[in-house]
């Protein structure tokens, strides 16, 4: 979550299609949008916004590769080193019995690296639930576009107008 | 955005807009308990209550209340893990296979499946606490330095993958379900009118704004867990017929069980979904949202598999006696005809032939046909389970070994505890928690679309060509 002050003014769209195509044509105009909250995900939002493509999977990646060691390690050393002991006539580092449990540690350090990652990228915490929003409808059915008038070189008139040409059915300003 | 082919019936049906699918599932989370749902989970406090009661005294006198004897030594135990466990699949089948498939038509049972699973899970770990009869030593199975004994624990053993399998399936399917909650727990927490209810689901939502980052990431994620936990789900049931298939009993020792127990688990899986959604949408009042297409589909699923399972038993049969291995052909013709046949056959029937009526389209559209079948189909699937592990044990190799087992009250009451357990959790999470996911039911329906030409008027001209085409789900009706 960026941190938020000064003066916002907040466009209110009730369609996803609107937003969607209302984020380039603002952006032409010269404006500059901060951030665009909807009640379920837009594909291609991202673009739109110029948002950098996301590199959780690179830390996900990292993380299996960790839970894979971590898992290997642990039983080379344990049934090998440790106290070697042969069962069932296999020698006493046998890999392929090993595979099993490498796969599921991969997995398992995999899912909590990367939803640990999620969670701590977009500053999500329990602590974080009494944080002020822009507009509490943007988890029901309105799509919120959020743009502060401070790092705009567009005085407050003219983004309004160009939010309400480009299909926003209000035009709310929020201080922080 | 989401585009229907003209020809498909959308997906949800009754023409709902955003603010109706908010409306609808957050009606009963918002509300006061129903009379219906307090009395369904009375009675399911009163069987947990009574299964609790079992298993203290089964946990107290010992594993010797329960019918087993020194031929028989895995029963009702292991069948009641293996069939929870294998119901739990069908969750992540249908959140994570379903998810890569593009099959948009999971987002209106995933939420419910998922917590399917993972209180199925709870149930199934459940026997293995009971079946080790020390339930207080039970973290002797893990990896602890040697100082707790004399031995690390063997990491060769199938019993052992099964420790790590099952609490990483476990683990992995709560965060899955948890992530997908969020944005949901943020909608009830914006709409709370209670100091209580916002702290609650305020801090469960931790802060959830829906920004555009945050959605991309979580689609992001969300596709990388379906890729992991697909995997995953294969590799837990394939590890739980290896408890089986790596000893060296005749019945068990097969290397079809890993593909079969995979089948048979989505099988049985769904027929417990389709249970709990056909009374689910008649209570809370969501048949616009798990419509009849969507049961049809899932009985489709429990056709192709059931079909699988019993193109795998008839293998197993044909390879019991091609092999030409003694033990192994007497252990089938055992399970056919000897003492247990009734089990076997009612397997045969409720797994095999019972599916099959779901080829005539009238059966597989009708509620109750689909309800009954479903009940019959859990019902194979423990006998299944049952058939395995109870016929391929109890004709030992020496015929003064030869036993017969059968249930006591506590085998029984234990069982009933698992129901207890998995009822009273499944209400309260639909008391507690919107049963459909919100979020993801919004992204497939186009609730404005026909206002889209006027509202975005001269601003992007290919927008008008493609909203004047018939491709979404309102400009069809």
């Amino acid at each position: 979550m960026a941190e938020l002050s000064g003066k916002y003014l907040v466009g209110v769209y009730d369609d996803d299609d609107t937003v969607l195509h209302a984020v380039p044509r603002l952006r032409k105009a010269g404006v500059k949008i901060q951030e665009v909250y909807s009640p379920f995900p837009i594909h291609g939002m991202d673009d739109a916004l110029g948002h950098p493509r996301t590199r959780i999977g690179i830390a996900a990646f990292m993380f299996g590769v960790v839970g894979c060691c971590v898992a290997l390690t642990l039983m080379i050393w344990t049934m090998g080193i440790d106290w070697p002991m042969i069962v069932g006539g296999k020698d006493s580092i046998s890999l392929p019995n090993y595979i099993p449990i490498t796969f599921e540690l991969t997995v398992l350090f995999t899912a909590f690296g990367m939803v640990t990652t999620f969670f701590i990228s977009n500053g999500l915490s329990p602590a974080a639930h009494n944080h002020e929003r822009f507009d509490v409808r943007a988890t029901d059915n309105k799509f919120i576009m959020a743009i502060n008038v401070g790092r705009n070189s567009m005085s407050e008139d003219e983004i309004s107008r160009a939010l309400r040409d480009s299909g926003a059915e209000e035009v709310n300003i929020k201080q922080f | 955005m989401h585009v229907t082919s003209p020809v498909r019936e959308p997906l949800i049906q009754g023409g709902k807009t955003y603010a109706d699918v908010t409306e609808d599932i957050c009606r009963h989370v918002e509300g006061k308990p129903t009379k219906e749902w307090k009395i369904a989970f009375g009675i399911s406090l009163v069987v947990l209550a009574y299964g609790s009661c079992c298993l203290a005294w089964t946990w107290w006198e010992g594993l010797g209340v329960w019918g087993l004897n020194k031929t028989v030594g895995w029963a009702w135990d292991i069948t009641n893990f293996v069939w929870w466990v294998g119901i739990g699949h069908a969750g992540t089948l249908i959140s994570a296979v379903l998810l890569l498939f593009r099959q948009k038509w999971r987002t209106s049972i995933n939420r419910a499946a998922e917590a399917m699973t993972i209180f199925a899970v709870l149930c199934a770990a459940s026997f293995i606490l009971m079946h080790m009869g020390r339930p207080w030593m039970a973290y002797w199975a893990l990896p602890l330095p040697n100082a707790f004994g004399s031995l690390w624990v063997n990491f060769n053993s199938p019993l052992v993958w099964d420790v790590f399998a099952i609490s990483t399936y476990f683990s992995v399917s709560l965060v899955f379900w948890y992530i997908g909650l969020i944005p949901d727990l943020a909608t009830i927490r914006d709409r709370a009118t209670s100091k209580v209810s916002r702290f609650m689901y305020g801090t469960f939502a931790m802060g959830w704004d829906g920004s555009a980052k945050t959605w991309s990431r979580y689609e992001y994620i969300s596709l990388i867990l379906a890729g992991l936990a697909t995997p995953l789900v294969l590799s837990v049931h394939t590890i739980v017929s290896m408890d089986f298939a790596t000893s060296v009993i005749p019945g068990w020792h097969t290397t079809i069980f890993p593909p079969y127990f995979v089948a048979g688990a989505i099988f049985s899986g769904f027929a417990m979904v389709q249970n709990l959604m056909l009374i689910t949408r008649v209570v809370y009042k969501l048949e616009d949202y798990i419509t009849l297409e969507h049961i049809e589909t899932m009985n489709k699923v429990i056709t192709l598999t059931g079909s699988v399972v019993g193109v795998a038993y008839i293998t197993e049969f044909f390879i019991a006696w091609y092999s030409g291995v003694e033990y192994e052909s007497y252990a089938f013709i055992n399970r056919a005809t000897g003492p247990y046949w009734w089990a076997y056959w009612a397997m045969m029937t409720c797994n095999v032939i019972s599916p099959q009526l779901f080829w005539s389209r009238k059966l597989r559209r009708s509620i109750t046909f689909t309800f009954f079948i479903s009940v019959i189909v859990n019902i194979g699937m423990w006998f299944e389970r049952f058939v395995i592990i109870v016929t391929s044990l109890h004709r030992d190799y020496l015929p003064s070994s030869w036993a017969m087992f059968s249930p006591t009250r506590y085998d029984i009451g234990d069982y009933i505890f698992s129901f207890g357990l998995f009822f009273t959790l499944f209400l309260l999470f639909s008391k507690y928690l919107p049963v459909i996911n919100m979020a993801e039911v919004k992204a497939v329906i186009r609730s404005t679309s026909a206002n889209l030409p006027k509202k975005i008027a001269g601003v992007a001209k290919v927008r008008h060509r493609e909203a004047a085409a018939p491709l979404f789900n309102k400009d069809i009706e």
